[in-house]
């Protein structure tokens, strides 16, 4: 009885932590990935929609921006299906087809080029107060707290949701720029890593990623090793790594 | 060659020149014109349609004088009082006219008098295509010319010559009391008509209903706050006149006069027409914070240059509560001083929000409304979608097409794995590849060497040869290839492996 009243005495303190955190503000609808592990490191199991979420490379995708692109993709492929997405860019590389193959239709994408990340914030504003698209995202190098705060907040007030994804052109800026703080209320790092080969075949196998939620408000941080997204998607989690060999996919006939 | 049903018969309507030269005039029979020529080209006479065309005609003429009007089956009268000296006297306008004319291909004969009925029948039966008929010298220039040129009906005019008038100078000096009962008093009315006596008003085509609005302020204006709210003043007739003729307008130019003499404008576009107050004006104001106001504006012109068919939309009730637009912190004071004009209401509605975009489809006028604030900040260029294009070059397979475009049917192919960053121009490499086909060992890329581990391939890509021979002499081997780290690039040898030159490598994209 000590018992059950003590976890009731938790979970009643639980959802008074809740609201003071949000302050006020009324809970917001989530998108769920799907995968348990996930799910469960994120308040209110999924990603809160209405919200500003921030979104990076790790390493040498820092520059290139391929995976967290691909990430993104699958998760714009389950947000609100048939409703329009704007990616903002200011330097404009990303291929149609290979959105596609993630689960982004191309009737849904429009392309938003600015001149310089001025006009990409601010075309993410006047993106997320318009109520007809499902989502913006914007490629920005930095992410002042100022502006982050100020999207998040439009955010909010119209229920869009927002993504940041952050490229710079060399890790050096990387290194310097990623770690300042800003109003993102969650935010990702993704890498690659050594694809899971298919029955010992040779050749590239599903790819796979290293997702790492390092800041989240109201949760607690985790990583994940998960294969990369499908035509509709969806990411899974990969097995285990450390019991298999690495292979080559072919010998040379002589050596060096 | 057209030719019309008249009675029980056949007749010639009109005739080009060649057919005139074999004899074929109008009024001949079908019959009797086949008979001179087996293979004629006729059509259909349309009058209804050239009716039509001459009114246009009439209304295009309309850069030379606003007072046009159309006449009879292929006249055309223009009164050009007042407007001669603009395009550099009487001679050099009619012949600018019929040079305009010839150009679309009508052949056109062109007379300036004083009299409409002087025009006309100089320039119908006068010997020149552009004469010009000094002022009080129609009595000369008319004295040649046949009675026919007086627009007489047919049967008068056979009497004239029965009687023996053939020319107009006969008709001058003979007693009216006399001829007046025989020919009757229209052809006296017409001889007065074209000496200028007796007056002929032309009754013009209607004007366009103008699509612009102007203010004069009696004090000059150069704040901010005033210019938006004058702004806002001149957009409400102007939407309610394009309301009134169902027109939706594509391109509004707000022209603003300073008081010392210079004037700046500003022209927003929109992508679909629209006659939307509100978004209108947001576009607007995005304008009206760059122009500089100087010592004070007096007068304020807005119009509207380009206008569509706009039906009237049918109001949707909202499903969910509509959450609210925040207000921004603007640049310049603009806009808060034009949305404070309604009631501030600032509730933040983010769950209900939300829940209303997971059910309800998305506005095509909210979508169209968003696209053109962006183009109209960042340059129509600059909103585009990735549009599939049939072709076999990975640059190709994806073109960028205007964001409210339909979308084209056939997809991207599945099967084929693509990359989803593509370089916008291939980067050469140095790569090892072991032998002729088989994919790299290690390649060196931005200054850092990748080793291969795993790799697809290759993926042969042919240029197209239907579009040059250059294209067609391009090849390409595609391979995916994944390195150390797990990171997966797409790179291409260009052209067949030689033995006595080096293979060209480039590296085109980056997979996911």
């Amino acid at each position: 009885m000590a018992g059950n009243g003590g976890s009731e005495g938790l979970a009643a303190l639980r959802r008074q932590l809740e609201a003071l955190e949000r302050a006020g503000r009324l809970a917001s609808a989530v998108l769920p990935f799907g995968l348990a592990a996930i799910d469960t490191a994120l308040p209110q199991g999924g990603l809160a929609l209405g919200a500003l979420h921030e979104l990076a490379g790790a390493g040498p995708d820092a520059e290139d921006g391929a995976i967290a692109a691909a990430f993104l993709a699958g998760i714009l492929a389950r947000l609100a299906p048939p409703r329009p997405v704007l990616w903002c860019l200011a330097a404009g590389d990303l291929y149609g087809p290979g959105l596609a193959a993630c689960g982004l239709a191309p009737e849904r994408l429009i392309l938003a080029r600015a001149q310089s990340e001025r006009g990409v914030l601010w075309a993410m504003e006047e993106g997320l107060r318009s109520a007809a698209l499902g989502a913006v995202i914007g490629e920005v190098e930095a992410l002042p707290s100022a502006a982050s705060r100020r999207l998040q907040l439009a955010a909010e007030a119209s229920g869009g949701t927002a993504f940041a994804l952050r490229r710079w052109r060399n890790g050096e800026r990387a290194a310097r720029q990623r770690a300042a703080p800003n109003a993102a209320v969650t935010r990702w790092r993704v890498a690659a890593l050594p694809g899971a080969l298919i029955g010992g075949a040779p050749g590239i196998g599903r790819p796979r990623w290293h997702i790492e939620l390092w800041r989240c408000r109201g949760g607690v941080p985790a990583s994940w090793m998960v294969e990369a997204c499908d035509a509709t998607g969806h990411v899974t989690l990969a097995a285990e790594l450390a019991d298999r060999p690495e292979a080559p996919a072919f010998r040379p006939a002589f050596a060096g | 060659m057209l030719a019309a049903t008249v009675g029980n018969r056949r007749l010639v309507t009109a005739a080009d020149a060649a057919a005139q030269a074999m004899g074929i005039a109008p009024g001949l029979a079908l019959t009797d014109a086949r008979a001179l020529h087996p293979a004629l080209a006729v059509a259909p006479a349309d009058p209804v349609g050239d009716a039509a065309a001459l009114v246009r005609l009439a209304a295009a003429c309309g850069r030379y004088s606003p007072w046009t009007a159309p006449h009879g089956a292929d006249g055309v009268w223009l009164d050009i009082t007042g407007c001669a000296h603009l395009r550099g006297g009487e001679e050099s306008l009619a012949a600018e006219l019929v040079e305009r004319l010839a150009g679309q291909g009508i052949a056109g004969r062109a007379a300036i008098a004083d009299a409409p009925g002087a025009a006309w029948a100089v320039a119908r039966c006068g010997n020149a295509q552009i004469a010009v008929v000094p002022p009080g010298g129609a009595r000369a220039a008319l004295a040649a010319l046949p009675v026919m040129a007086l627009r007489l009906d047919p049967v008068v005019a056979m009497e004239l010559e029965r009687l023996g008038l053939r020319r107009i100078g006969d008709l001058y000096d003979l007693p009216r009391s006399a001829l007046a009962p025989r020919v009757g008093t229209v052809a006296m009315q017409r001889l007065d008509q074209a000496l200028g006596a007796a007056p002929e008003p032309l009754s013009p085509l209607p004007p366009q209903p103008p699509r612009w609005v102007r203010r004069r302020f009696a004090e000059p204006i150069a704040t901010p706050e005033a210019l938006a709210a004058a702004m806002g003043g001149l957009l409400e007739p102007l939407c309610r006149r394009l309301a009134g003729e169902r027109l939706g307008a594509r391109r509004l130019v707000l022209r603003l006069y300073r008081v010392d003499g210079t004037s700046a404008a500003a022209a927003i576009g929109t992508a679909r027409p629209s006659r939307d107050r509100r978004h209108l004006l947001r576009l607007l104001a995005e304008r009206l914070v760059e122009i500089d106001p100087g010592l004070g504006i007096e007068d304020m012109v807005l119009a509207a240059t380009a206008v569509e068919d706009l039906a009237a939309a049918q109001v949707k009730l909202p499903l969910s509560p509509r959450r609210e637009r925040v207000i921004p912190e603007a640049r310049g004071n603009v806009l808060p001083f034009l949305e404070s004009q309604k009631t501030a209401r600032q509730v933040a509605r983010g769950m209900l929000a939300a829940e209303g975009r997971e059910r309800d489809g998305t506005d095509p006028a909210e979508l169209a409304a968003l696209i053109d604030r962006l183009a109209n900040r960042l340059g129509s260029a600059a909103l585009c979608r990735l549009m599939p294009q049939e072709s076999h070059l990975p640059e190709r397979a994806a073109r960028p097409a205007p964001a409210l475009a339909p979308m084209a049917r056939a997809g991207w192919d599945p099967e084929r794995l693509r990359p989803v960053r593509l370089l916008p121009r291939p980067e050469p490499i140095e790569a090892v590849a072991p032998v002729p086909d088989d994919p790299p060992l290690f390649f060196r890329w931005r200054r850092r060497q990748h080793r291969v581990r795993r790799a697809d391939g290759p993926e042969r890509i042919c240029g197209e040869w239907w579009r040059s021979a250059q294209a067609a002499a391009e090849l390409r081997d595609y391979y995916h290839v994944e390195d150390e780290a797990g990171r997966r690039f797409w790179l291409f040898r260009a052209g067949l492996y030689r033995p006595y030159a080096p293979p060209r490598w480039f590296l085109h994209g980056l997979f996911a």
